[in-house]
């Protein structure tokens, strides 16, 4: 098989790690070499971050560069903007529709962009879902991460059985219940 | 055999421990925490968190010397506070072995610089091995210590972030510990006076001609043969890009990048057409390939700065016109502080009095960035103390009386200390603020000398700060709650006005320190509010305008830490239980 390459971006301290590790563990269940690539440390803090997954018969590098993403999934709308021209040119962005202003927005250096979403669908196959509120109705906000992925999962063929499964083996014991719920909301959204 | 998905660094961790490591030390830095995080875990050896990476290396060779593996991990500006023992330790040599992991910032994605450790190495006269993947990292650890025991000497195992913070698959195998080797007295080895060194730094420059000789035959180092017209030498992550880009090319793969197998390198390059050195940071095979006569192409066609990329290799190597999309133009997102970060709280204080501070290394380093722009100078651990002495010595007392150093509890204990008895000892006047938050907070919370526990979880004597630097000698120490910006600007005011040496330790625990509950959230009020936007001065990431101009403050990311309340005056934000 050709390698895959996904990309997971947002904001320092949204949970791109997590997700990548349950993508790196579902392309292990199903047998494939996989390498996963992420940010520890400043940029932790806030900052923009970006990690990768690849995975395929064998992998060789663990990053994914310009012009090889086969999916985006952006955990907030400027994010999903600044890594766009790291898609193949079919290839899918899953966004949660969620504004976050960067400092240099809030101090006024620049102005946070309107319409991305509809800018993006232009050149992309684009997916946004309004993932915080979804989350909230399950009442605990920190799980909107998984209902992006979720909804990136509907994009990517391995069975909701296998999903569950890896989620249950990668998060945390005590939200293994919560993170499956989120997974669900968002495979059906 | 068992695969498991392991980080570089968990990797490394695994292999230390399957080649029977007994003891590590090691001092929290990105790209190299998560190595100690990992083998604390493992049954059987003793793994700490030290000081400072001079410490851990010290700690290190002891075990060694005492006849059981043993090694140390730091990231690459380590390596310099570690090169003391480092330097020394190379003509010394091993009992049982001893692998200083070194882990480079190629990219500078958490660091100060990007120096090169192979500089460093080839300075001291050590072997330096360096793996490209995950299961390299594992293999390689082991082989170190082999490499290590053979030669008689400290051996370092390179990585890069990309390396450390990459996951890929790894073959586990079972831990071996070979015999303790037995401890005889050695002062001709191991007390390096000038007629022990002596002899030693002859054995020194023999055993890295024979390591250079025998690289041929190490397994780690590897000719991949393939079409001649395009031959490439490399090492580390940078052997992934070629593999993406020049899969037929011939390739020679070192493992052992210091000292650099000579006669392998001569045969190789006589083989082929075209040669390419593709390395990340210094020309440091380069050249050397180059001294020896050989034409090769390099820096003049890559870069000496950040990291390396497939598309990288496609431009500079194969000349493709890549069609790639402009990336857009968007606002940059630079790291900040976190919501209720009490470093915020602090720099908020001084920026309103108009104090400069002399900074150090730790997450109140982005006290540099705007909208704070308080913090004046980073350059490494310790130095925001030493180098406020430096000034005042410069300048006076009267000029130091408009600058504090910035300090966090973990650097302070870190080599912090060591300056600020220079401060007593040489009667100076300023005022040093150690901004503790009870954890090594960038570096993602580990434990330290003064927070009660190891790196084990277990629990432990905490160096009191506030008596520390008593017994330092220091007249002036107060203690004062981050958050309570009334009360620090008075001791600001107050410490900074006086002639001698004076510290102030604000406490308030980091915010992301597990364990920390935040009962209340921060709720504006807008009918009180009038628009003046003096909330938002300090920049909580939190706090955003509503259209009509008023305040509003997402929920989940507050930490009702309170600091936007302080500063409205017309009460236009209320702190409620969450």
């Amino acid at each position: 098989m050709e390698t895959k390459n996904i990309m997971i971006v947002g904001v320092g301290g949204q949970g791109t790690l997590l997700t990548s590790r349950i993508l790196g563990g579902i392309a292990l269940h199903a047998k494939y070499d996989v390498k996963l690539s992420e940010v520890h440390g400043m940029a932790q803090r806030g900052g923009s971050v970006v990690t990768y997954v690849r995975y395929g018969d064998k992998v060789a590098e663990p990053i994914v560069e310009e012009g090889q993403a086969d999916v985006l999934i952006a955990f907030e709308r400027l994010e999903a903007k600044r890594y766009a021209h790291f898609l193949k040119k079919d290839g899918v962005i899953v966004v949660n529709d969620q504004r976050m202003d960067p400092i240099t927005v809030v101090t006024g250096a620049a102005e946070y962009p309107e319409g991305i979403i509809e800018e993006l669908s232009e050149k992309y196959k684009v997916y946004s879902v309004d993932a915080m509120a979804e989350a909230k109705k399950l009442g605990n906000a920190k799980v909107f991460n998984i209902i992006v992925l979720g909804v990136a999962a509907q994009h990517m063929n391995y069975t909701k059985a296998d999903w569950l499964e890896v989620i249950e083996k990668t998060v945390p014991p005590k939200t293994i219940e919560i993170n499956k719920k989120a997974f669900e909301v968002g495979y059906n959204l | 055999m068992e695969k498991k998905i392991m980080l570089g660094n968990e990797a490394i961790a695994r292999g230390a421990w399957e080649a029977g490591v007994k003891v590590s030390s090691a001092y929290p830095g990105t790209p190299s925490t998560e190595i100690s995080e990992s083998l604390v875990k493992y049954d059987g050896v003793y793994a700490e968190w030290a000081p400072n990476e001079k410490v851990a290396t010290e700690v290190a060779i002891g075990a060694c010397i005492s006849g059981v593996r043993s090694m140390c991990c730091m990231k690459h500006v380590g390596v310099n506070v570690a090169s003391d023992p480092l330097y020394t330790m190379s003509y010394g040599g091993v009992n049982g072995g001893m692998v200083l992991v070194a882990a480079d910032d190629p990219g500078l994605y958490s660091s100060q610089n990007e120096q090169d450790t192979r500089a460093v190495a080839r300075a001291a006269h050590v072997p330096v091995v360096e793996p490209s993947d995950s299961q390299e990292a594992k293999d390689f650890m082991k082989y170190a210590f082999e490499l290590s025991e053979k030669y008689d000497t400290p051996v370092i195992l390179r990585t890069t972030t990309r390396l450390s913070h990459s996951q890929g698959l790894v073959t586990l195998e079972d831990r071996v510990v070979p015999e303790d080797k037995p401890y005889e007295r050695n002062p001709a080895k191991f007390v390096m006076m000038p007629g022990n060194a002596k002899g030693r730094h002859i054995y020194v420059e023999k055993r890295e001609l024979a390591m250079a000789a025998d690289g041929a035959d190490m397994p780690i180092n590897r000719v991949e043969m393939g079409d001649t017209k395009i031959g490439v030498i490399t090492c580390g992550i940078e052997y992934q890009y070629v593999k993406e880009v020049l899969p037929s090319a011939s390739v020679l793969k070192l493992g052992l990048v210091n000292p650099l197998p000579k006669q392998m390198i001569l045969d190789f390059a006589a083989k082929v057409d075209e040669l390419y050195i593709v390395e990340e940071l210094d020309p440091i095979i380069e050249e050397q390939v180059r001294s020896w006569g050989i034409t090769c192409h390099g820096k003049e066609i890559f870069t000496v700065q950040g990291e390396y990329s497939a598309n990288m290799l496609r431009k500079a190597v194969l000349h493709e016109e890549l069609d790639l999309e402009t990336p857009a133009q968007v606002p940059a997102r630079p790291p900040i502080l976190c919501p209720g970060c009490p470093h915020r709280s602090v720099y908020t204080v001084l920026k309103k009095l108009g104090i400069h501070a002399a900074g150090d290394i730790g997450c109140y380093t982005l006290g540099a960035v705007a909208p704070l722009n308080v913090v004046d100078t980073t350059i490494c651990m310790g130095a925001s103390i030493s180098s406020l002495h430096g000034m005042e010595k410069a300048k006076g007392k009267d000029y130091v009386k408009k600058w504090v150093a910035v300090i966090g509890d973990s650097t302070f204990m870190h080599t912090g200390v060591n300056s600020l008895m220079n401060m007593v000892y040489n009667q100076a006047t300023g005022t040093v603020m150690i901004l503790d938050n009870s954890t090594t907070g960038m570096t993602g919370h580990q434990d330290h000398a003064a927070t009660g526990k190891m790196l084990n979880g277990e629990p432990t004597y905490a160096i009191n700060i506030y008596n520390l630097c008593k017994a330092i000698g220091v007249a002036n120490v107060v203690e004062v709650n981050a958050f309570d910006t009334v009360e620090l600007e008075r001791i600001v005011k107050e410490e900074t006005a006086r002639d001698g040496v004076s510290v102030i330790i604000t406490k308030s625990p980091c915010v992301l320190l597990k364990g920390n509950v935040f009962p209340n959230k921060c709720v504006p009020i807008p009918e009180k509010c009038k628009k003046c936007g003096m909330c938002l001065r300090p920049g909580c990431p939190a706090l955003t305008k509503n259209e009509d101009g008023t305040i509003a403050i997402d929920e989940t990311m507050c930490n009702g830490c309170g600091l936007c309340k302080q500063l409205c005056k017309f009460d236009a934000i209320q702190t409620e239980k969450k």
